[in-house]
């Protein structure tokens, strides 16, 4: 084989397959069979960090990147002038195998423009995964895109060699999507998506009668919205991502800040900052909806349809709320403490387990490592040190953003002068 | 008057000291390693022998006064291999038999508090050279990994390695501590290389042909993944800290 040749067409097929931001290797706990290669890791492990601070867990590329499908927001879309390249199944085999066996990754993520048709594009992604699993007896963990409109007899063999199947729904609103890729159909993704999640749900239910099951898709599904392009507002984001939780049983859904790659007059121009701050109250919320017991109209709502971007959205939620506090960190239920700001669930399991000793104060919440430069205005504790003024919402919020510093300060101090 | 044991600086050895704390009844003694003892006339030391069968017992007792997962935070704030932590293991494991509760829970209590958090310090690491190893291959058909970790965190990660690489025969050497573990298709064992003998992997001439062409397409996809428009160098170095860079192909200049 040629290295050159191979180099050149993993540039750019890297290259397009980064915008896709999942990179969990999570999830799945696959065991090395038969002294084979490879195994998976039930909470995932990142082999390096890119600059820009995100995890490289899995080879993630691109079979192809020619495309026919022509989505704005898409660096792989028909009409934009770029290198095309396609990689062979062996050479992706290859590649996997001798990367992994120099433990750079966890495994694969494999992904794809779409070249003839959705069922042709997908058949070549199942062959990559059989091929790994079968031949080279490998153990490791896969990830292949569904592709949209693939179709349930082919999303089904998919299943049966990956760990975790994704279809990246991109847009969150129906008008966003007819006009920024008027090709496609929100059907076409909700099919294999739910082709999958019967498999799983079928698959899991015969696994409690029949031990001997094999594993469908063991790492579930997920998938993607691109944060920014639209015009949408966080509430239309987080509905979308609760629908999906709900009904599509998905185990993540990312959030991508829209990095502008054209010159396309329906979206941001070439330039405008991508809006990481935007996307990490995004995330922070989907963590307050799946760890933290919060439903997502307490968070967004008609009056409130987007984040504060100074504070976060816990915070900003406590201080709409004054009147559920000051808790008492010594009695209060564990699920009320989930709420408290700046008490995060690893310290609310170690304040759950110390109070069992002795009646916890201040110096105990600080070094279990409590944030209190927040929770102080929220908790009373063993002392008699609490914040007793009948501080008003504005007091609280400007004292505490005084107190703490964030590397995004300058960005939402424009933007918020913005509104002044 | 205050009494030191000297050990061998082995995790049994520190248990065999235990015993014997118990044994005679030293609650305040000192544990420390010889290379760490300065002489003190006015002390009374004893030299400990580790004693396996001892070692055990202690070990079996542990696992059940302080759970199972007390006992491994102790064995893994044990690898830290902090000057002192003996001492703090020690007023850790007085206070498990001190008491009817299991104690691992306690965040209250500073020994616990610390042994849990040093425990977490060193299964970060742990975490990290599961991920940080880098295999190359070399002309003799294994695959050879060289560390150099802040804390000795080899015994921890032995199990994920064998279990992972099964097909293939490894090495992994922690360069600090002179001293790696050996996969040879059955089982593991611990190798010390005489240092005359020792030849580093940075030696390009015991790769096999096929190492540095992966090891650049490695670095090119490393480098491809990079969004330019969202670099975040304080984030990059959080993630991965400088002085791992060493051993990390993919942070080489090209």
């Amino acid at each position: 084989m040629s290295f050159d040749r191979i180099n050149e067409k993993l540039n750019i097929l890297a290259d397009a397959a980064k915008y896709d931001v999942s990179c969990a290797s999570s999830g799945s706990d696959r065991k090395n069979k038969n002294k084979g290669l490879g195994n998976a890791s039930k909470m995932g492990i990142c082999h390096s960090y890119t600059q820009d601070g995100r995890c490289v867990s899995l080879l993630k590329i691109l079979l192809t990147n020619h495309c026919i499908f022509d989505c704005a927001y898409c660096v792989t879309r028909k009409s934009n002038d770029v290198q095309r390249a396609a990689f062979k199944v062996q050479e992706v085999v290859d590649l996997t195998i001798n990367f992994y066996r120099r433990n750079y990754i966890e495994g694969l993520f494999l992904s794809s423009g779409i070249f003839k048709s959705a069922d042709y594009t997908m058949e070549r992604l199942v062959a990559v995964a059989k091929k790994l699993r079968e031949e080279e007896n490998f153990n490791g963990y896969i990830h292949l895109k569904s592709i949209p409109g693939a179709s349930d007899e082919l999303m089904y063999e998919a299943g049966l060699y990956a760990d975790r199947l994704s279809v990246n729904i991109e847009i969150p609103t129906k008008k966003g999507l007819k006009l920024l890729a008027p090709d496609k159909k929100r059907e076409d993704f909700l099919k294999p998506m739910n082709k999958v999640k019967n498999e799983i749900v079928k698959y899991t239910n015969e696994k409690k009668v029949l031990k001997s099951t094999p594993v469908y898709a063991p790492a579930g599904q997920s998938t993607q919205m691109i944060v920014g392009a639209s015009g949408e507002s966080d509430k239309d984001i987080m509905y979308a991502s609760n629908f999906f939780y709900k009904n599509y049983k998905l185990k993540r859904v990312y959030y991508s800040g829209y990095v502008p790659i054209s010159n396309d007059s329906r979206l941001p121009s070439l330039g405008s900052p991508v809006p990481m701050l935007r996307e990490n109250r995004l995330y922070q919320t989907d963590w307050l909806l799946r760890f933290y017991g919060f439903g997502v109209q307490e968070l967004l709502n008609e009056q409130h349809p987007n984040l504060d971007i100074a504070i976060d959205p816990k915070l900003s939620w406590a201080l709409r709320n004054l009147n559920h506090f000051p808790i008492n960190v010594n009695t209060a239920d564990k699920h009320l403490l989930a709420r408290v700001p700046g008490l995060g669930m690893q310290s609310v399991y170690k304040i759950v387990q110390a109070r069992k000793f002795r009646s916890l104060n201040w110096d105990h919440l600080k070094k279990i490592g409590v944030a209190l430069n927040r929770a102080r205005y929220f908790l009373i504790c063993n002392s008699k040190d609490y914040e007793k003024r009948d501080l008003t919402v504005e007091q609280i919020r400007s004292q505490i953003l005084q107190n703490t510093s964030s590397k995004y300060q300058g960005y939402y101090n424009n933007q918020l002068s913005l509104f002044n | 008057m205050e009494a030191i044991y000297l050990y061998d600086g082995t995790f049994e050895g520190f248990l065999t000291t235990v015993f014997q704390v118990f044994e005679e009844k030293q609650y305040k003694a000192k544990i420390v390693k010889p290379k760490h003892y300065q002489p003190d006339m006015f002390v009374n030391t004893s030299d400990v022998v580790t004693d396996m069968s001892k070692a055990k017992r202690v070990w079996r007792s542990l696992n059940l006064k302080a759970t199972k997962m007390g006992a491994n935070q102790l064995r893994k704030a044990f690898l830290s291999e902090i000057k002192g932590i003996e001492n703090v293991l020690l007023r850790y494991i007085i206070y498990a038999y001190s008491t009817e509760s299991f104690i691992n829970i306690d965040y209250s209590n500073k020994d616990v508090l610390r042994v849990s958090q040093i425990a977490q310090m060193v299964g970060r690491e742990k975490h990290r050279m599961e991920a940080f190893v880098r295999f190359k291959l070399t002309k003799d058909g294994y695959y050879f990994a060289e560390i150099e970790p802040d804390f000795n965190i080899i015994p921890l990660i032995e199990k994920h390695f064998k279990d992972r690489y099964a097909d293939q025969e490894w090495v992994i050497y922690d360069r600090k501590r002179k001293y790696g573990i050996h996969y040879d298709l059955n089982s593991v064992q611990t190798v010390v290389f005489e240092n005359t003998s020792y030849q580093s992997a940075e030696d390009v001439n015991l790769l096999d042909e096929s190492e540095v062409p992966y090891q650049k397409l490695w670095k090119d996809y490393f480098d491809s993944t990079n969004i330019e428009s969202r670099k975040n160098m304080k984030l990059h170095k959080q993630h991965v800290p400088k002085r791992y860079w060493k051993h990390l192909s993919e942070k080489q200049p090209s």
